[in-house]
């Protein structure tokens, strides 16, 4: 058995020990978090209030356990989406390199880049009404292109190398070499990207829900705890950094997992740490 | 001038040399051989004072009563450049691809002189025509990529010599060159060494490079010097086993070149491939190079036989269109009378497979051998039931053991990936294998084994091999017929030792003249 890289397990307990509080708020949490207490507000952490409470009196560590659920899935699944639809996109343009396939692929990822990706999100949750699921559909779409370049620009090296002209005279397709042989060798790029792109979505739905147009009140998100925290950050810098901790956290330890999984993934590193 | 002594270097605590002596005087060249890993290069770097990060060197390094070992970074600087320079193997990765080759040379010397960026570049004009590339032919403000191979390798010469260095360390500077090529960037270093009074120490692993250059050889391997002398004496005694046991290596022949049948397998006929060269207009259809101009031959069942041509002559082009990669713009290729096409049936690639020179490039990484070897079966719609036994037994008939199945292909060395390459080709027990360069890229040592291995192959299965190789004196050992390309010609067709001994065609004649030899009297003793 492989020993697991060490940053996998550091990345993986930060961010799993995140992710269970997140989950654990569908079962229970502290307090309420819709309900305001305004005499209790602004409580400094006690064993009541393990980390306090804000200018409504709800009790922060409540709304870091349930914030995190719109920050984590919008993240995901617009990650989710990205990688979904991009990597097939990538992919294909790479195998057809040249066509008009690959032509109409990539001038429509440049037509995506072209747009500001926050204006254009502003407008489909403008357009279709603030939401988090339009949230996730505006990050999604702005990670295709990504994905769908850093496939496309991987893939390219991939398919110049002699195992690929092997597998051709093994008598495979390009989508079968596509999937046997490039992707697996993409692999570790993809992660890459993937951990940026996550933390990018978690920091954009901050950002969307910082101008109202991410998750609505009374739900709470690590991005509208941030934001309201903004004008009591020289009274009660707790308020602020509580969520960016949590924020930073999760983002770190995907960050880890994602090189971890990246070592991991590689014979050629795993070999050499055995 | 510069004389090592006891140099010896470990990387964290490996030896990688062991007590080196060697000297070179002004004006001489000395040739280092030895095979792949045998510490040559590392033998230059640490004279550089370039060894990577972790060496410890011990020993001295004197330069003109300097000790170089132990030298501070600052006054290695000051050596490295005006005093000893260094030329690599691969032209293209040694020169910036963005800067003009103008500036390229004159940035040494103004690193190293207070001088005026005109005048660095007057030198640097002066040093590129001293290097054959005369400022109406090849102006300053060209760039590398706009040069050929030869033309880069001048271009680092140029910068190696600008400074009048007292040594200059070429690493096998003309590996990655075409044989006649190879002759002329040769001559230019003999003529360079004679002129300006330089030592010169030639790294290669080519015997007979240096047979045709070298004041002196050592030869050199698992990081100790096993043998050195003058050239002639040290080729006509060959004291040390290994040195004999190169020689004979690199001029290996397979017992026995296998009898063809008079069946044709492999026909093309007057075959035609273009390509599509970038536009140079906006619209109206872009301009065609012809790589491959009307090639025509047929191959026997059971045959050897030989492609050779320089880089850039259309052998590799023609290769993936018999493999059935890329389609022809004119004539056809049969394979037993049936047409090969990028679209054919899978029975009939079946019968066609390849083994590709490079043996790191040619497996997925992330594969194991089973699989990789397994490959081919997809030309069967499904693995067989005893897919694995197969594939243990093409294994073992290539040499290996069974247990390598559950290995990856980065655990095995250059040889042994040769090796499953071949596996992988044979496991469909086709009738014709393309050896596209397959023993270039090898040690010579190791491609005596892999040329056997191939010879056994062929009396067994009764193989038919197109071997495409740049190395004339390997395709005159193992080809009984031999065809030679030139521009997407064949210029000469016909019995691989009639061709050789009597070209009929200039360019023949100039290939075979410009492969180096060594001196036939040198071998009788």
């Amino acid at each position: 058995m492989t020993r697991l890289p060490v940053q996998l397990w550091i990345g993986a307990a930060l961010s799993t020990s995140l992710l269970a509080a997140v989950l654990i708020s569908f079962l229970w949490t502290p307090y309420d978090v819709t309900t305001l207490n305004i005499a209790e507000k602004l409580k400094a952490p006690s064993a009541s209030y393990l980390l306090g409470t804000d200018h409504f009196g709800r009790d922060l560590l409540s709304m870091l356990m349930e914030g995190g659920r719109i920050s984590i899935s919008v993240a995901v699944l617009a990650v989710g989406i990205g990688m979904g639809l991009g990597v097939p996109l990538g992919l294909m343009a790479a195998a057809n390199r040249g066509s008009w396939l690959d032509e109409v692929i990539m001038r429509g990822n440049d037509l995506i880049f072209a747009f500001p990706s926050l204006v254009i999100a502003i407008l489909i949750t403008a357009t279709f009404g603030p939401s988090a699921t339009n949230a996730i559909i505006a990050i999604g779409i702005f990670n295709i292109p990504v994905f769908a370049r850093v496939a496309r620009g991987g893939a390219l090296t991939i398919w110049t190398r002699e195992f690929i002209m092997a597998a051709k005279v093994a008598g495979k397709g390009k989508i079968r070499i596509s999937v046997e042989h490039i992707l697996p060798n993409i692999a570790n790029l993809l992660i890459v990207q993937g951990t940026i792109q996550f933390s990018l979505g978690i920091l954009a739905e901050a950002g969307l829900s910082y101008v109202g147009l991410g998750a609505q009140p009374p739900t709470p998100s690590w991005g509208r705890m941030l934001a309201d925290a903004q004008t009591m950050i020289y009274t009660t810098p707790r308020l602020a950094i509580a969520p960016g901790l949590a924020i930073v956290a999760m983002v770190l330890g995907l960050n880890l997992i994602g090189d971890g999984l990246r070592d991991l993934l590689d014979p050629r590193i795993r070999r050499a740490r055995e | 001038m510069i004389d090592l002594q006891n140099l010896s270097v470990s990387i964290h605590d490996t030896p990688i040399l062991q007590d080196v002596g060697l000297s070179i005087a002004p004006g001489q060249v000395i040739g280092l051989v030895g095979e792949s890993g045998s510490g040559k290069s590392m033998t230059a770097l640490a004279v550089m004072g370039l060894l990577p990060r972790g060496a410890k060197a011990s020993g001295q390094i004197m330069f003109d009563g300097l000790d170089l070992n132990g030298l501070d970074d600052d006054a290695l600087c000051s050596l490295r450049g005006r005093r000893i320079s260094m030329i690599f193997q691969e032209p293209m990765t040694a020169l910036n691809p963005v800067q003009t080759i103008g500036d390229q040379v004159a940035e040494c010397a103004r690193i190293h002189r207070t001088i005026s960026r005109d005048g660095a570049l007057r030198l640097a004009a002066e040093k590129l025509t001293r290097v054959g590339l005369p400022q109406d032919r090849v102006p300053l403000d060209r760039y590398p990529h706009e040069l050929s191979g030869g033309q880069r390798q001048r271009v680092c010469i140029a910068m190696a010599i600008a400074l009048h260095p007292d040594l200059l360390i070429a690493d096998e500077p003309t590996t990655a060159l075409d044989v006649t090529t190879q002759a002329q960037i040769l001559d230019l270093l003999k003529e360079l060494v004679a002129e300006e009074g330089m030592g010169l120490l030639l790294i290669t692993h080519d015997l007979a490079v240096v047979a045709g250059m070298a004041d002196r050889v050592a030869v050199m391997r698992k990081g100790k010097i096993v043998e050195q002398g003058e050239t002639e004496i040290l080729f006509r005694t060959m004291s040390h086993p290994y040195t004999r046991q190169l020689l004979e290596a690199s001029n290996h022949a397979p017992a026995g070149i296998a009898q063809p049948s008079a069946a044709p397998l492999l026909q093309v006929n007057n075959a035609i491939r273009d390509y599509p060269l970038p536009r140079t207009r906006l619209l109206g259809p872009a301009p065609q190079f012809r790589a491959v101009d009307g090639v025509s031959f047929t191959l026997n069942k059971g045959e050897s036989l030989g492609l050779v041509g320089e880089s850039g002559c259309g052998k590799s082009t023609l290769s993936r269109a018999i493999l059935g990669l890329e389609a022809l713009q004119g004539g056809d290729i049969l394979l037993n009378g049936d047409p090969i096409s990028p679209d054919m049936d899978t029975a009939r690639r079946a019968g066609l497979q390849v083994v590709f020179q490079d043996p790191y490039g040619s497996f997925n990484p992330r594969w194991k051998v089973e699989k990789l070897v397994a490959e081919p079966f997809h030309l069967l719609g499904a693995r067989p039931e005893d897919w694995r036994d197969q594939v243990r037994q093409a294994l073992a008939e290539v040499g290996l053991p069974g247990e390598a199945m559950t290995r990856y292909p980065h655990e095995f060395s250059g040889g042994q990936r040769q090796r499953i390459a071949i596996a992988r080709a044979l496991i469909l027990r086709p009738e014709l294998i393309v050896l596209d360069e397959a023993v270039s890229a090898l040690d010579v040592s190791i491609r005596a084994d892999i040329l056997d291995l191939l010879a056994d192959l062929q009396a067994k299965h009764g193989l038919a091999y197109l071997f495409i190789s740049h190395d004339l004196g390997v395709v005159r050992n193992v080809t009984g017929r031999v065809l030679v390309m030139r521009a997407g010609q064949i210029v000469e067709e016909g019995e691989t030792e009639t061709v050789f001994t009597t070209p009929q065609h200039d360019y023949t004649r100039n290939l075979i003249n410009a492969a180096p030899k060594i001196p036939p009297a040198w071998r009788t003793a």
